[in-house]
């Protein structure tokens, strides 16, 4: 033996693989295991699937009761036939995982808080933020609802033993790519994170009371009175989902403003809020959603239709699907993560969402006898502090473990240990509808089997959160919409601020009565529709929040459109979903034409103003136009502004867009157009307007130099992996459409899923989704429906008997299930 | 002859390991030293063979994988790495860092050996 170069050749051997086998640190990230992820045994190369792939095989699972087929069209959409509910659900479970397994367990992990235990401490303070909210705790509550219901419980303990199954089976040299990148495995499923999934939605889609701390801020910066300019109560030119004029009922609920709501409340200016969510849900998380009745259409009967806007992610949030039993068949877009199909249709109905928009998500101030927060002064006594033990594992540390202080009021969110900037030594609780137990899963299990209004009114009834506007549509007629959600009765301005904590004089003081939640059926203007808009005008009898929750546009126009249709065909309704027209853009362009004055401007402003005077106001991609106004309009609102906020210095909000433009609708002496920081001047929108133009022409000017004044090069629309790895998401898409449009395709957020449906007697269905069936980024299938979607194109979609399955041509696969 | 011999067990052990899930990716670093224990050669010849052994069977599976697959992961990979977006340099890396790995077990396993 040669000792000397056989050490150092064992060594360096050993060095090499320990190399190979460790995640180097790389700008930030970590690489992954490199020796095992380029093994073409273990690693990446197992993921990269042929692309001629066949589907078929007959699979033994564990625990089925009947056994069931499924059959993969061209898309590889399933259609699963099943032979009773548990078995659905069990092969729904096990599809799901098969393939969006990393995804459907990556979101439950962001849910619950546990990001560092995959990615290190970078993600500790997300993690912190999704504890202190209390996502834990609120999905161990709705969970308790769901298992106390025989239905659900059947449904979720099926849907988790169908992915337990898959898991279990699952040869860990096969596992998804995401696991080998990051360096982790697949652990079991369980209920609760069925649960996760679902408050994660709930998270997402009632984000409007994190602005709450922010717009404390705001007021105490502005007082009062300038803070209501800023932020009026209502818009003018509303049109809410239930039409103006219609009479309401006086309250059910009586609520009672408290007596020192000016002094301690509206007026009190003195407090300073640093504490900032680290994560704001998009504001734009919203959604069309309308049914026309059959007298406007051409077949005589009813279309429903609906695209939710939310982020455009790869894998998508959306699994294409068909669950057929003997006693119903219903087709739609299912969440992998979840049993049953929250949007879809079924033989006799369709239904749909669109987000309420409404503040369910309060803040209190706690006063805490002292710093270690064992007691809390309420109603004239301490009250003993309980404390929820929060565990966040951290990869390569030790655990951070977070003691949740529960109040009467709920988890305190921010105090000095969390957001380092809240040096004030305050604590804010936090009040969130999601808290409380509510079984959201029911309303989709019902809704998927529901054969007429009465049985979507049933079906709906038990949703609280988060609220949401449930279009409905039958092929006996009948359309209905519905804003339902456990919705706190407010008087005016509750919750729009952090409230005082102290006694229960600020706490909510009752629910509204689902009966008294907006709602419409079969009107005569034959069609209902919903685009998060405010849902009623003044004359509803409860607070419904901030008017700034509520985007005003894509209502105007979509009602506005829908009125004037007739004859109506489902390839008009993909028309109108797919539609660039700026219904604020049509508004603005006249006021801001008219304070400008064209002899004060170069020729290059010229130039730029004649293609914004000569734009068509669609935001289709080649519109140098919709890029100018854009532009423009943020130069203009930007010169409003921002001399008011200059001294500002926590975070604050900003007024609405639409704010601006009303108040230059109403009045071209608009009070914040003077710039406060020029004392020898008073400025007037004449003077804001050529400024902005001035400031916009640079912007213009280097935009076209660069080839990105046309509007779909500009707004450069993608859809990103989860992890924002570019090299997995689909960049630079050639779409339009753009905030307060119809095609609301903003540059990573727009319709995640878009939906037309015609409840003829043999329904026909058309939908896309910005994705592919596959989550596999290896997968033929991993992102086939993007330029479809992009072209706004449709599928036809396959709803398919049983025994039709076994022989359409556009069948591909063929998977037997049977229990073994 | 040897030297064929040695390659062809490497890859062929390396290959049946790799069939295991349980089995770690660097067993194929064991079955390199184990043949070099086994097939005695020169220092420069093992390296030599454990390294094609390996260099030839990752690269001719991934090789194979990509073909099946036309390039849609590879090339995906080549982005996240960051290897300039070109599937053959992936497979390319990938050979050259299973080459590598034997190739040195390999040589420890000749030295081990030599009188």
């Amino acid at each position: 033996m040669k000792i000397v170069p056989a050490i150092i050749s064992a060594t360096l051997t050993t060095a090499l693989i320990i190399t190979l086998n460790t995640q180097l640190p790389v700008g930030g990230s970590k690489t992954p295991r490199l020796g095992y992820f380029l093994s073409p045994q273990k690693g990446f190369w197992k993921n990269a699937e042929p692309t001629d792939i066949s589907f078929d095989e007959d699979i033994k699972l564990h625990g089925l009761k009947a056994g069931a087929e499924v059959y993969f069209d061209d898309r590889l959409v399933p259609h699963v036939y099943a032979e009773n509910d548990y078995d659905a659900y069990f092969i729904q479970g096990y599809l799901h995982a098969k393939f969006r397994l990393w995804q459907m367990e990556f979101e439950t992990y962001v849910a619950a808080g546990r990001l560092s235990e995959i990615v290190g401490d970078s993600r500790l303070n997300t993690d912190k933020y999704f504890r202190r909210l209390g996502m834990v705790y609120a999905a161990e509550n709705s969970l308790k609802a769901a298992e106390a219901n025989a239905d659900t419980k059947n449904a979720l303990d099926a849907y988790t033993a169908g992915v337990n199954n898959y898991i279990n089976n699952l040869n860990e040299n096969d596992i998804p790519l995401e696991y080998k990148l990051l360096d982790y495995k697949p652990e079991a499923w369980t209920n609760l994170k069925t649960a996760l999934f679902l408050k994660f939605m709930s998270f997402d889609l009632s984000g409007q009371g994190d602005a709450d701390l922010g717009m404390t801020n705001t007021k105490n910066f502005f007082g009062w009175d300038t803070y209501k300019k800023l932020f009026p109560a209502v818009a003018d030119s509303l049109d809410p989902i239930i039409p103006k004029g219609t009479v309401f009922e006086k309250a059910g609920t009586t609520v009672s403003t408290p007596k020192n709501i000016d002094s301690l409340y509206l007026n009190n200016t003195n407090d300073v809020i640093a504490a900032i969510p680290p994560i704001i849900p998009d504001k734009d998380n919203g959604s069309n959603n309308w049914a026309v009745a059959g007298s406007k259409t051409k077949s005589g009967k009813p279309i429903l239709c609906n695209d939710p806007h939310l982020g455009l992610n790869l894998p998508s949030l959306w699994f294409e699907m068909q669950i057929t039993t003997p006693t119903y068949s219903v087709y739609g877009a299912s969440f992998p993560g979840t049993p049953a199909i929250p949007i879809g249709f079924n033989d006799s109905c369709a239904w749909g969402e669109t987000n309420a928009g409404r503040d369910v998500k309060d803040f209190y101030e706690i006063k805490f006898k002292d710093s270690t927060m064992q007691e809390y002064w309420f109603n004239n006594a301490w009250i003993k502090t309980q404390f929820r033990r929060e565990v966040i594992k951290v990869k390569g540390k030790p655990d951070d473990v977070e003691m949740l202080a529960m109040t009467i009021f709920g988890p305190v969110m921010y105090d000095k240990k969390f957001q380092s900037n809240n040096k004030d030594g305050k604590y804010y609780a936090v009040r969130w509808t999601a808290h409380d137990a509510s079984n959201e899963l029911l309303t989709f299990y019902k809704l998927n089997r529901s054969k007429n209004y009465l049985d979507y009114v049933e079906a709906i009834s038990t949703f609280e959160c988060p609220g949401q506007n449930f279009v409905f549509a039958c092929n006996n007629g009948d359309i209905a919409i519905r804003q339902q959600g456990k919705f706190p009765a407010k008087w005016k301005r509750q919750g729009d601020f952090v409230m005082p904590g102290t006694d229960s004089s600020y706490m909510w003081q009752g629910f509204i009565d689902i009966k008294e939640n907006p709602q419409m059926s079969n009107p005569a203007r034959g069609f209902v529709s919903s685009a998060n808009q405010m849902p009623v005008d003044s004359t509803y009898p409860y607070y419904l929040g901030r008017n700034g929750n509520f985007p005003l546009y894509r209502g105007i126009e979509i009602n506005k459109r829908l009125s004037s249709m007739n004859n109506i065909t489902p390839t008009d309704m993909e028309e109108l979903q797919i539609d660039n027209y700026n219904v604020f853009a049509a508004t603005a362009k006249p006021v801001l034409l008219k304070y400008i004055d064209e002899n004060k401007l170069n020729d290059k402003e010229k130039k730029y103003l004649n293609i914004f005077k000569s734009w068509n106001l669609r935001a289709d991609i080649n519109e140098q136009g919709s890029t100018i106004f854009k532009i423009l309009w943020d130069s203009v609102y930007a010169e409003v502004y921002a001399d008011d906020y200059s001294k500002a210095k926590q975070p604050m909000y900003w007024p609405e867009h639409s704010t601006l433009l009303e108040a230059l609708l109403r009045d071209s002496n608009y009070v914040f157009a003077d710039n406060i920081l020029t004392t020898d001047k008073v400025e007037t929108m004449h003077d804001v307007v050529l400024t902005a133009l001035q400031k916009a022409t640079k912007t213009f000017a280097d935009l076209e130099k660069n080839n990105k004044l046309a509007w779909g090069k500009y707004k450069d629309t993608r859809v990103n992996h989860l992890l924002k790895l570019p090299a997995l998401s689909r960049l630079h898409l050639p779409i339009g459409g753009g905030e307060n449009i119809i095609n609301a395709t903003k540059s990573e957020h727009g319709p995640s899923w878009r939906m037309v449906v015609q409840l003829t007697d043999k329904v026909e269905a058309y939908a896309v989704y910005p994705g592919g069936q596959s989550g596999n980024p290896g997968s033929k299938y991993y992102d086939t429906f993007i330029d479809t979607w992009a072209a706004g194109k449709y599928y036809t979609l396959l709803f398919l008997k049983k025994q039709e399955a076994r022989h359409n041509n556009r069948i591909k696969w063929h998977i037997t299930f049977i229990n073994g | 002859m040897k030297f064929f011999t040695a390659i062809l067990l490497t890859a062929l052990l390396s290959f049946a390991f790799g069939l295991f899930s349980i089995i770690p990716w660097w067993s194929c670093a064991l079955c390199s030293l184990l043949v070099a224990l086994s097939v005695h050669q020169k220092p420069s010849k093992a390296f030599l063979s454990g390294f094609l052994a390996l260099f030839l069977l990752w690269g001719i599976m991934a090789l194979i994988i990509d073909f099946r697959n036309e390039h849609i992961l590879a090339t995906k990979i080549a982005g996240v790495l960051p290897l300039g977006g070109s599937a053959y340099v992936v497979i390319l890396v990938t050979a050259i860092v299973g080459g590598l790995v034997a190739g040195l077990a390999a040589l420890t396993g000749s030295y081990l050996r030599k009188k």
